[in-house]
């Protein structure tokens, strides 16, 4: 039998496919086959297969298109956006489609919660505000026994720590 | 460094040792990182790239692990050139495509690249020869933390490092390890060996990354969750899986040495035939049949070319290499006999 599409030579690859329920079977040759493949994933691309999961990932309450209006407020992306094209615009995007990000993210990994490492900065930062859940601690124990000379030096030790805060560039 | 400089050495990672170096080409690892507070490369305005390109730059000119990296910027340089850098693996075949405020800075030996302004402000890979991921994230993790001193990262405690597409979220890593697998291609072996691995969260790939298509027994395989598992452990279930394909490869080619010596032999030595005497050959043929000349290097069998010989025929074959070492354009016949006669000056050793 010779290719379907070229009509040269033998074919070798047997496709079935199905479109609107309508199935119809083509037999090519392999380059043919190699160009109908190529031409598939461009028009299946990752970006699409991202758009049509994000999809499921709206609360149940919420319609489509509300949630396609939600805009970033650091890069304007919407996402409606997102759907389209399958990146995020910013960082900050992550905080605006969280609830929408979160059941995404879990999908693609299985997991939502990361454990590798954290950028130095990060990591300081996060050991600070320990510091000062754990001085808040202190703070109010100190407080309750009426120790109101230690209570006042561990408030001054916050403020010292609030005042090199996070977000703010050094 | 100039780019006629890499033509005259090969990269660490085509060195040929290292552990398993018979099976395993090369175990590469990248991070993934933007800058906070700066829309991702594909948002971003034109001004917003450039200043985001410029920024990267006069910060990692106070990094002294990159200070005798080169740093060579996209838009200032020919087609050819970068098409180079693709085939050496140094940057992904899309990033050489769009050039607008892009770049990519690399080591003189090329074991480090980072390409700027690519699908994330960031992307940093280690290639090292052989089966040797730790090796690779040992040296990652310390550029990544020197970068890290000089540049705010988006990044979430539950999330990780963010990215540009969420696939790529949380650790921001991916890594993969080259294989040769012609054993398992002959046996027919090869199609229950990657159904499995797809099965376990995997992706296979060509020779050349995202979107090619596997050649002359190569395949490509790395991981696919980046959130969630740590890079140790990350790193760890990618080892068990190749461990396993290394075990399952090695026990295909004592299958077909012990049963099918014969065959074997004759096609490995008409392999070497034809690349020592051909005058015109296509790149696909010649990845083919460099195949099995290493396999034959492998059981011994081609006894006089050492492997890292053949590695660096594969790279240097390739298109804009051809054109660099004639030192101008050529067209697809002109490379096929320019490639034949590299090939017949590189294996004819007396």
């Amino acid at each position: 039998m010779l290719c379907n599409i070229c009509n040269k030579n033998p074919a070798t690859v047997h496709l079935t496919e199905i479109i609107d329920g309508q199935m119809s079977e083509l037999h090519i040759c392999e380059e043919c086959a190699r160009k109908k493949s190529q031409a598939m994933e461009q028009q299946f691309g990752l970006s699409d297969l991202l758009a049509g999961m994000a999809d499921f990932d709206k609360p149940k309450n919420e319609t489509a298109a509300v949630a396609s209006l939600v805009k970033c407020p650091s890069c304007a992306l919407t996402y409606a956006d997102f759907k389209k094209i399958g990146r995020l615009g910013c960082g900050e995007c992550y905080n605006t489609f969280k609830k929408y990000l979160g059941p995404l993210l879990k999908r693609i990994h299985g997991s939502t919660q990361h454990t590798g490492k954290f950028p130095l900065k990060a990591e300081k930062v996060l050991k600070k505000m320990m510091n000062i859940q754990e001085l808040r601690i202190r703070l109010n124990k100190a407080i309750e026994s009426e120790a109101f000379e230690e209570a006042a030096k561990i408030r001054d030790q916050i403020k010292g720590l609030e005042k090199k805060e996070p977000g703010k560039k050094e | 460094m100039e780019l006629k400089d890499l033509l005259n050495h090969a990269s660490e990672w085509l060195k040929g040792s290292g552990p398993n170096s018979d099976i395993v080409i090369s175990s590469r690892i990248r991070l993934a990182r933007n800058l906070s507070g700066v829309p991702f490369p594909h948002w971003a305005g034109k001004k917003q790239g450039e200043d985001t390109l410029n920024k990267i730059r006069e910060d990692f000119s106070r990094i002294d692990c990159l200070k005798k990296a080169t740093f060579f910027e996209l838009a200032k340089m020919d087609s050819i050139d970068k098409q180079l850098l693709v085939e050496r693996h140094l940057m992904s075949l899309d990033h050489a495509q769009k050039t607008n405020s892009k770049a990519v800075v690399i080591d003189g030996e090329e074991i480090v690249s980072i390409m700027i302004n690519e699908e994330d402000h960031i992307r940093t890979q280690v290639m090292q020869s052989g089966f040797n991921l730790y090796e690779a994230w040992n040296i990652i993790n310390k550029i990544d933390e020197a970068i890290a001193k000089e540049l705010n990262f988006a990044f979430l405690s539950d999330w990780g490092f963010l990215t540009a597409c969420p696939t790529n979220a949380g650790t921001g890593m991916r890594g993969s390890v080259m294989l040769h697998l012609p054993a398992l291609v002959m046996s027919r072996a090869i199609d229950r060996v990657l159904a499995a691995i797809a099965k376990l969260s995997f992706t296979t790939r060509g020779l050349y990354g995202e979107g090619t298509q596997a050649m002359g027994n190569f395949f490509q395989i790395s991981n696919q969750i980046s959130l969630g598992p740590s890079e140790d452990e990350i790193i760890e279930s990618i080892n068990g899986l190749i461990r396993q394909i290394i075990e399952q490869e090695n026990q295909a080619r004592d299958v077909l040495f012990s049963k099918n010596s014969p065959l074997l032999e004759d096609r490995i030595n008409r392999s070497f035939g034809i690349l020592r005497s051909a005058r015109i050959i296509t790149s696909q043929e010649t990845t083919e049949l460099l195949s099995m000349v290493r396999l034959g290097c492998d059981l011994g069998m081609v006894k006089d070319i050492d492997r890292r010989r053949i590695n660096e025929l594969f790279i240097i074959t390739q298109p804009a290499h051809l054109q660099k070492l004639e030192g101008k354009k050529l067209s697809a016949q002109e490379r096929d006999i320019k490639r034949a006669q590299i090939i017949r000056e590189k294996l004819n050793i007396q």
